[in-house]
């Protein structure tokens, strides 16, 4: 799918790129805002710009490939792809696995969504993705777990009436709950998880996740992350800010 | 595609229909076809290779040879389609690539295996990090291709075995009697009157594997019923000019009706072939066409 690449290429004076120039930016392509993929079927979102500018800024040449969530870390540590953005949160259990920047995306609420405000999250069937910290929170709650490979999927399952309600970054619920005319609506209470999302990478990889770390740190100074938060994050009432 | 496209909310619903069916998203689930059809294309015959050698490796009457075609066999059907995906190529992938590390970087310092990392050197990788993202592409495919050709070459060599020792003996007995030699009796004898056999047990492998491309999405290649769920998902309108709802059901009953009919085409294409290759055979059906042809 050569419509899939988005390659920022910064040819400038570097000359010849050598093999280590070239970065691969690994992502879902489909949790909107953070990554998607558009009607004209390139990959789009918060983190495909962020992407962008972090590699203008690191000097860098980067292409952002598609991979699914389920195998988005082997992929990572096989050395399929040498980053990961794709709405990951920083966890302590993926930190075993993989090294994070810091985060590119506030600590945030997730949230539960149903169809009727009455619905009980707490013990009813509640639809997550699967090996998200969301998944993992409702399986510690009393509520019957329902996972899915794509985010859309937990959410078609309220809708058609598989599960009584879905448990999502609360980013990603509400651009669905504003366009849906009512039928959706956030229930229960906002449950804080994760320390913010950050862009994942090897253990080994500690020199390429330095210059990522500067140009997020370079982005929170002059306020151009704040700018792309508020750009993709329209949906809240106050975008996500630093 | 079309000019008329740029504000689709305006759009009368023919013409909505018509532009959203022509995104560069859509084209994606049309190219996606193509992939499945080469990937057939390409992959029955080589299965067809795999299986012929299998088969003949199986038939040896050298033990060590015999046993590795039987081996083959026993321990690729053996195993479920999905494992044998999920590890095969992975390994394939980690195998050549650890090959061309110790090939290209000889004196490097470090391990390979470094906790759950496995790092090569950048020239080592495959393909180059700096390749085309379509050459990555296409190097998943290739091994899609070989993993699919290994797993139904192993199905087909069983097949082609069985095929091979249902031939009459008399046949066999006759080309004997002529002097043939073994290699000649195989070549002239066994081969050529050995497909009617095979026939039922390969159209059904046929049949298996045109089911079997929806795993390509397992190997991360996007086939097209990742797009069918993908395209037919709830459309925000935030993200989106086309806003839908849940549409997952029209694009898999699309892919439905597209599934019937290439294994229907399959179907008459393989009695004709059926039908071919029974001529002047000693069975029911060959002895059915020489009474009509008299």
């Amino acid at each position: 799918m050569k419509k899939l690449i988005l390659s920022t290429t910064l040819a400038l004076a570097a000359g010849v790129a050598s093999a280590q120039d070239v970065v691969r930016i690994g992502t879902e392509g489909a949790y909107p805002p953070y990554n998607f993929i558009n009607d004209a079927g390139e990959l789009a979102g918060f983190e495909i710009d962020l992407a962008n500018a972090i590699c203008e800024r690191a000097a860098l040449t980067c292409t952002v490939v598609q991979n699914d969530w389920d195998s988005i870390i082997p992929n990572l540590v096989s050395g399929n792809y040498d980053v990961i953005m794709a709405g990951m949160s920083i966890t302590d259990e993926r930190k075993q696995v993989i090294s994070f920047t810091q985060d590119y995306f506030p600590p945030t609420a997730s949230a539960y969504v149903g169809l009727s405000a009455d619905v009980d999250v707490l013990a009813g069937v509640v639809s997550a993705q699967t090996a998200t910290i969301q998944g993992g929170h409702v399986a510690e709650t009393g509520a019957t777990l329902l996972e899915f490979a794509t985010p859309e999927e937990t959410v078609a399952a309220v809708r058609n009436g598989e599960a009584d309600a879905v448990f999502a970054d609360y980013d990603y619920l509400a651009p669905l709950v504003a366009a849906s005319n009512g039928e959706l609506m956030f229930v229960g209470d906002r449950v804080p998880l994760g320390s913010g999302v950050g862009a994942g990478f090897r253990q080994t990889d500690t020199e390429l996740m330095g210059k990522f770390d500067a140009a997020i740190t370079a982005m929170k100074a002059d306020g151009s992350l704040n700018a792309l938060l508020a750009d993709w994050f329209k949906d809240r009432a106050e975008p996500p800010q630093y | 595609m079309f000019q008329s496209c740029a504000d689709p909310g305006a759009l009368s619903d023919v013409m909505w229909m018509l532009c959203y069916l022509t995104t560069g998203k859509h084209m994606n689930l049309y190219y996606a076809f193509g992939t499945v059809l080469l990937l057939l294309a390409i992959t029955a015959p080589l299965a067809l290779v795999f299986g012929f050698g299998g088969a003949i490796l199986a038939r040896s009457r050298i033990p060590p040879v015999s046993l590795i075609g039987k081996g083959y066999i026993a321990i690729v059907r053996g195993v479920p389609d999905i494992a044998f995906f999920l590890f095969f190529v992975i390994a394939l992938d980690q195998g050549i690539e650890w090959l061309r590390h110790r090939i290209k970087c000889p004196d490097w310092g470090q391990d390979i295996w470094q906790g759950n990392d496995f790092v090569v050197c950048a020239e080592a990788k495959m393909p180059l990090s700096t390749a085309a993202q379509s050459v990555h592409e296409t190097y998943a495919f290739a091994l899609a291709v070989v993993t699919f050709a290994i797993v139904f070459g192993a199905f087909a060599a069983n097949v082609l075995y069985g095929a091979m020792q249902a031939v009459p003996r008399a046949q066999v007995e006759t080309a004997d009697a002529y002097g043939m030699s073994p290699a000649q009796v195989f070549r002239r004898v066994i081969v050529p009157q050995m497909w009617i056999y095979a026939l039922p047990g390969l159209s059904n492998l046929w049949m298996v594997l045109i089911k079997s491309t929806p795993l390509l999405f397992l190997l991360g290649i996007q086939d097209i019923v990742y797009w069918a769920r993908e395209l037919g998902g709830t459309a925000t309108p935030q993200f989106t000019d086309y806003p839908h709802g849940d549409w997952r059901m029209w694009y898999f009953l699309f892919l439905l009706v597209f599934y019937l009919g290439f294994t229907r085409v399959s179907e008459i294409v393989l009695g004709r072939i059926t039908r071919r290759l029974s001529r002047g055979q000693a069975t029911m059906a060959g002895e059915a066409l020489r009474k009509v042809a008299t």
